[in-house]
């Protein structure tokens, strides 16, 4: 009898655990939802839900005359697929250079990309805005591409080489044999295998210039030219809560589809980061 | 013979060695045209293309400009680490052209025959693939991470801030002056250790929470009997799905004083809907505490998550064999089962959020604003250098400050990889 009371009571701790934690959770995304269909451009005075519910904000966002939102959407996207490809393509060669091969020079620029993973690279603000206004790459955004795939090689090529390694060397050996050179057994052999990891890698190197801010807002001066962070925080840094609403309207919007391409994908982070981690 | 029988009678090694601090000429000796031609070549191009630089560049770097209507500091600072860079890359070659008249020359003592053009030629392009592949991404990596921290090391050496800065004024060497004066001034010193103190309150606050709350509620989570525990796991996870700059956007306006939800709406049934979140320093550290606990515990959840999925559940039975309690079961096996997994991790947490200037500065700017010293009450160190290099123009003090929170983050990082077990493997390095 007495096991059996102590796990209703278990069980019904855990349930109000769980019940407050999806209210404290779900909370503040229904709230956004809720302002960016308020039909005012402020929130003072309104309830959660409004009664007379509205889409004119969004309608608003997808206005090219009143608001830059598509052109930010347009930058970001842009800017973080070109920063994906360029990085996957740099991490896949210097991951299988330094997995496969023995060359004078390997252990110190191993321990180099160790260490300089380490240090994010936004901690050199202040020579990267300085270098970008010399190499008149202020407000571009192939600066930004630039300073992101740099960024991300170290870290993801750790993690490439570590998976790399798992790569039986039996396999390039074979390929070898019957007369593949370097570049074959790296583009048939190794690359089709390592599919899993360079799925990863392509998700880090997408999604970390998707959130960045700091970068973003140093190097980028006019209002077309910015990414989704940058813009969204300018909408409302100016007159905070003047136009609340407007910006709860984009926050949906960038949240909505980045949310399911994130759930969908979750387990990529999970191994992702985990391998990353661990792997050193 | 006898006892120099292993000693070569000729010293070829040595004199090419000689030869060849005109690079080339040790080649001609060992009889190998092509390779001393090559060198040769090189060298001369190398003087002719940066001869202007090398001479410029070592003087600029040394003086920064002596005349504010020509001399632009910033950028013979960046000149000079140009040309620091370039000599390195031309002693290299120099150094791989004595070593290479030697080895030769050793050969040649040893009457061994030096490889022939053709096999030299293969040897290059065999050994050289893995240079190749490597040099774009080598390269890139030089120009926008490697180059930009030698430049921030040089610039907390100098004076460079508004009263000091081009193309008016000069930019000038001041030694250790900087970091003098952050521990000397008054104002410097008492900011910094408040910024300090902060910080590291703020590390270790906000990431034990999330990750006390992440392997709780795991654990929660993993029991038998919960319904839905997949649609939850779900909702668990939803906060680390949303962009974070945009929950935290989110919640700079929830936490608004005047149109929030928290004072309007939540705090108001406590009858207490003026709490002055983001004006009163300790109110709005409260906050961003427990914000960043929101955004960083379901990641801490899922991992953890994977990492109870995988414990055998004999080791569970057995303890209840031996009638261990809930908690004596989640001390004496979970929980060191989970930190022995996710431990590496864990401290990457740390380091994250002593970095993590997106919550700081999306909150309240760093803000509110307090006396006695020019960070905001809530500024982290990644967030004060921010502002001192874009809104006070304070370069050296920010360079200088950089330094110090890079120290302590590779100080941190060095001893966690140190720990880890691919440190030891010995094929890592």
């Amino acid at each position: 009898m007495r096991p059996n009371k102590q796990r209703i009571l278990q069980l019904t701790l855990s349930y109000v655990v769980i019940i407050a934690m999806v209210v404290i959770i779900l909370y503040p995304i229904l709230w956004i939802i809720g302002s960016s269909l308020n039909p005012g451009n402020s929130l003072s005075g309104s309830s959660i839900i409004p009664s007379d519910a509205t889409l004119k904000h969004y309608r608003e966002l997808f206005d090219l005359e009143k608001s830059n939102y598509l052109i930010w959407y347009w930058n970001t996207l842009k800017i973080c697929l070109l920063t994906m490809a360029i990085s996957v393509a740099l991490v896949c060669m210097t991951a299988y250079s330094f997995s496969r091969f023995r060359f004078y020079g390997r252990k110190n620029g191993l321990m180099t990309f160790l260490i300089l993973q380490m240090i994010p690279n936004f901690a050199a603000l202040i020579a990267i805005y300085a270098l970008a206004n010399l190499t008149n790459l202020l407000d571009t955004h192939l600066a930004l591409i630039l300073v992101y795939t740099g960024g991300a090689i170290p870290m993801n090529t750790y993690l490439m080489k570590g998976y790399l390694d798992t790569i039986p060397k039996e396999l390039d050996e074979s390929a070898r044999m019957d007369g593949a050179g370097n570049f074959r057994v790296f583009w048939q052999i190794v690359l089709p295998l390592a599919k899993p990891m360079i799925a990863v890698v392509s998700l880090f190197t997408f999604i970390t210039p998707f959130t960045d801010f700091i970068l973003a807002r140093i190097l980028l001066r006019t209002e077309e030219k910015f990414t989704l962070a940058v813009g969204l925080y300018e909408l409302i840094a100016d007159q905070f809560g003047n136009e609340f609403t407007l910006f709860a309207a984009g926050s949906v919007l960038i949240a909505l589809p980045i949310s399911i391409l994130f759930l969908s994908l979750q387990k990529y982070f999970v191994s992702g980061l985990t391998a990353g981690g661990t792997k050193g | 013979m006898g006892e120099q029988g292993n000693k070569p009678s000729t010293n070829k090694r040595k004199i090419a060695l000689a030869l060849s601090i005109i690079p080339g000429f040790g080649q001609f000796y060992n009889k190998q045209w092509l390779k001393g031609l090559i060198f040769l070549v090189l060298t001369g191009s190398f003087f002719v293309a940066f001869s202007d630089l090398l001479q410029f560049g070592f003087w600029g770097l040394v003086t920064l400009g002596s005349d504010p209507a020509y001399d632009h500091s910033i950028v013979l600072l960046v000149e000079g680490i140009l040309t620091v860079l370039i000599t390195i890359l031309g002693l290299g070659i120099y150094v791989l052209n004595l070593n290479d008249a030697f080895k030769v020359g050793k050969q040649r003592d040893l009457n061994e025959h030096p490889n022939s053009i053709r096999q030299q030629y293969q040897n290059l392009v065999g050994g050289g693939f893995p240079y190749l592949m490597m040099t774009p991404g080598f390269l890139l990596l030089i120009f926008v991470v490697i180059f930009p921290i030698l430049f921030v090391i040089l610039l907390a050496f100098t004076n460079y801030d508004l009263y000091h800065s081009p193309p008016a004024n000069l930019v000038e060497w001041v030694g250790f002056q900087n970091f003098i004066e952050i521990f000397q001034i008054p104002i410097w010193r008492n900011t910094f250790f408040s910024v300090l103190a902060w910080t590291i309150i703020w590390t270790f606050g906000a990431t034990t929470l999330q990750v006390a709350l992440g392997i709780f509620l795991a654990v929660l989570m993993n029991q038998k009997g919960i319904v839905l525990q997949k649609t939850i796991r779900t909702i668990f996870i939803l906060p680390w799905a949303v962009p974070a700059f945009v929950s935290i956007l989110v919640f700079a306006g929830m936490f608004n004083e005047t149109f929030g939800t928290i004072n309007e709406d939540i705090m108001a049934i406590f009858g207490l809907g003026d709490i002055p979140w983001l004006t009163n320093p300790t109110y709005t550290k409260i906050a961003l505490i427990m914000i960043q606990t929101w955004l960083g515990f379901p990641f801490i959840f899922a991992m953890v998550t994977g990492v109870l999925q995988s414990i055998p559940n004999e080791l569970y039975e057995a303890a209840e064999v031996d009638g261990a309690t809930i908690m004596q079961k989640f001390k004496g096996i979970t929980l060191p089962l989970v930190l022995y997994a996710t431990a590496p991790i864990l401290i990457t947490q740390y380091t994250f959020n002593f970095n993590n200037f997106n919550v700081i500065f999306l909150f309240n700017g760093g803000g509110p604003a307090v006396p006695d010293q020019n960070a905001g009450g809530t500024d982290i160190l990644i967030s004060w250098i921010y502002s001192l290099t874009m809104t006070s123009a304070q370069y050296g003090k920010a360079a200088a400050i950089t330094m110090i929170l890079s120290l302590i983050v590779i100080t941190v990082a060095l001893w966690q990889f140190r720990r880890t077990k691919s440190f030891q493997e010995e094929d890592m390095m």
